[in-house]
């Protein structure tokens, strides 16, 4: 079951770059949250702030306090540990090229070091199965490399891959800015079946997307969390003029 | 867009024409090249094999050289030291050379300890491979006040560490970076990360870096003049006594007077070249078995 995430005074900077400014903000267990804004706003750096990833770049630092549950991820737990916790699926599929299928959704399991065979082929069909995925691929499991499946099929492995280590939170990173229409509409069906286990964090341009899978949406807007409220208020009746500006297209 | 005007019509056929004349140009160049390119190995190969092979039998494989003016013998002993030296080379120039790598490239960013092993890397490349015997001799031979085995070995591990080192490091900069944040975000550590998925995807490359090493030291003589230093007998077993080296032992047969030791260098020049193509192929065989290709 997913966990709620509660964000204080967060900071984030690259270098000598401000990146992040103070953010705060509370997002509920178990259900979508959307994190909408223009380019460089900063939501990405927020996301990869929750899994420590921003961390992995010898340039970024961090400030602030982050808790899940009742665990502060940057005291009280490794960036591994708070890894293990947080699914992420990226804006373009990472599949692992040389793995098969199967190897690919084990992963997180297999080189953290668990052998058990008839083990992992459970956790494998129904990881894939809440990707919706495993209908298309179970006769090539074995066979077939993770990179040579079409890219909405990959994005759908990515997720099953992260799914499988059986995470409290996912984070999407624009998880369908790089695939068509109908396997956009494939990944939005998933969110919103996935939504009522874990709690998911989901950065996008698209409003519409927004609007169609997100209990709550947070504005960003050059490092700073403008608005944070219920989506249907975020989009029909925003308090902050620059969400309003931003929502009915006068910029960004 | 507008139709384009008669007059410019005519620029457009000639500039067409000009295109396609450059296209051919470049694409016989290419071919050019690749022929210039196969000519002196297919000729090399060639020549080996009309004044080596008649000498080829299996005395060759299987017997001991012979003192000069008795007839017959083999290089037996040298193919055997051949292997071993490079079995040995391998097995400490590789993993050396791959570690190197791997740290230059996922760990040492930005750090003068990399960019000074970087760099030492590419002047050791440069380095003439005899002064890598001296090193090796050095090193090990005057300490231990005789040629062995071992020495030969090291000065050809050295020779092995900075084409692997380099290759190593430029094969896993071509994995992309979400690969390796695939895995840290599945909260598989960094050590994990690099072993079994960067290292992992960039295997292929990192194969071609260490046969292209091993090839180049196999043929290799100057370094193992005064660390193997040759071996009339044989030598399987000992690492601290000299051993016998087909490089060496042609070398010998080569600057000989004798016209049957000359027909017996050209045959071992032979069983060189083909020993490195049977091994580069047999590890590409083996290294391909059970690979997933991924793309389209």
């Amino acid at each position: 079951m997913g966990v709620d995430i509660r964000v204080e005074n967060l900071n984030a900077w690259y270098g000598a770059v401000h990146t992040l400014h103070d953010v705060n903000l509370r997002i509920p267990a178990n259900h979508a949250t959307a994190l909408i804004g223009p380019s460089g706003c900063g939501k990405s750096t927020f996301v990869r702030c929750l899994n420590r990833m921003h961390e992995t770049n010898p340039a970024a630092r961090a400030e602030g306090k982050v808790m899940m549950g009742d665990v502060d991820i940057f005291k009280d737990a490794t960036p591994v540990e708070i890894r293990r916790r947080v699914g992420m699926v990226f804006q373009r599929p990472n599949p692992f090229p040389t793995m098969s299928i199967y190897d690919n959704v084990a992963s997180g399991l297999k080189l953290n070091g668990f052998r058990n065979k008839r083990v992992l082929d459970e956790v494998v069909e129904r990881s894939l199965r809440q990707a919706a995925l495993w209908d298309e691929v179970k006769d090539d499991l074995k066979k077939k490399s993770g990179a040579s499946i079409s890219g909405g099929q990959q994005q759908r492995l990515c997720i099953a891959r992260a799914l499988a280590v059986d995470p409290e939170v996912l984070l999407m990173d624009e998880p369908a800015s790089a695939l068509d229409p109908v396997s956009t509409a494939k990944i939005e069906d998933l969110i919103f079946k996935l939504k009522s286990q874990y709690t998911i964090v989901i950065v996008t341009h698209n409003m519409q997307q927004a609007a169609r899978v997100a209990e709550n949406t947070g504005f960003f807007l050059m490092g700073k969390l403008v608005e944070f409220a219920a989506t249907t208020k975020i989009f029909t009746n925003p308090s902050d003029k620059r969400t309003e500006d931003y929502i009915t297209g006068r910029f960004g | 867009m507008s139709p384009l005007p008669v007059r410019s019509r005519h620029l457009e056929r000639l500039l067409e024409l000009r295109r396609s004349a450059t296209n051919h140009a470049v694409t016989a160049l290419a071919v050019v090249s690749t022929v210039l390119v196969l000519v002196p190995l297919v000729a090399i190969v060639g020549y080996l094999i009309y004044k080596g092979a008649s000498s080829l039998n299996l005395a060759f494989f299987t017997h001991l050289p012979a003192p000069v003016g008795e007839k017959g013998g083999g290089m037996a002993n040298a193919i055997a030291g051949s292997g071993l030296l490079l079995g040995l080379a391998s097995l400490m120039g590789i993993p050396l050379g791959i570690g190197a790598g791997v740290y230059l490239s996922e760990y040492a960013h930005g750090t003068w300890l990399g960019s000074a092993v970087r760099f030492t890397a590419d002047v050791l490349n440069g380095v003439p491979s005899i002064v890598m015997g001296i090193a090796a001799y050095a090193l090990i031979v005057a300490r231990q006040q005789h040629f062995s085995a071992l020495s030969g070995g090291v000065a050809l591990a050295i020779m092995m560490v900075p084409t692997v080192t380099r290759t190593t490091e430029e094969m896993l900069a071509t994995v992309p970076n979400p690969v390796r944040e695939a895995a840290l975000g599945l909260g598989i550590p960094k050590w994990r990360t690099v072993l079994s998925v960067s290292l992992r995807t960039a295997s292929p490359g990192i194969i071609t870096g260490c046969m292209l090493a091993f090839a180049r030291v196999a043929g290799e003589t100057a370094p193992l003049l005064f660390t193997a230093f040759g071996n009339q007998f044989w030598n399987l077993f000992n690492l601290n006594q000299p051993i016998a080296a087909l490089p060496l032992q042609i070398y010998v047969y080569a600057i000989s007077p004798y016209d049957d030791w000359h027909r017996l260098a050209w045959a071992g020049a032979l069983v060189l070249v083909v020993m490195i193509m049977i091994a580069v192929t047999l590890v590409r065989i083996f290294a391909n078995r059970g690979v997933l290709k991924g793309g389209h």
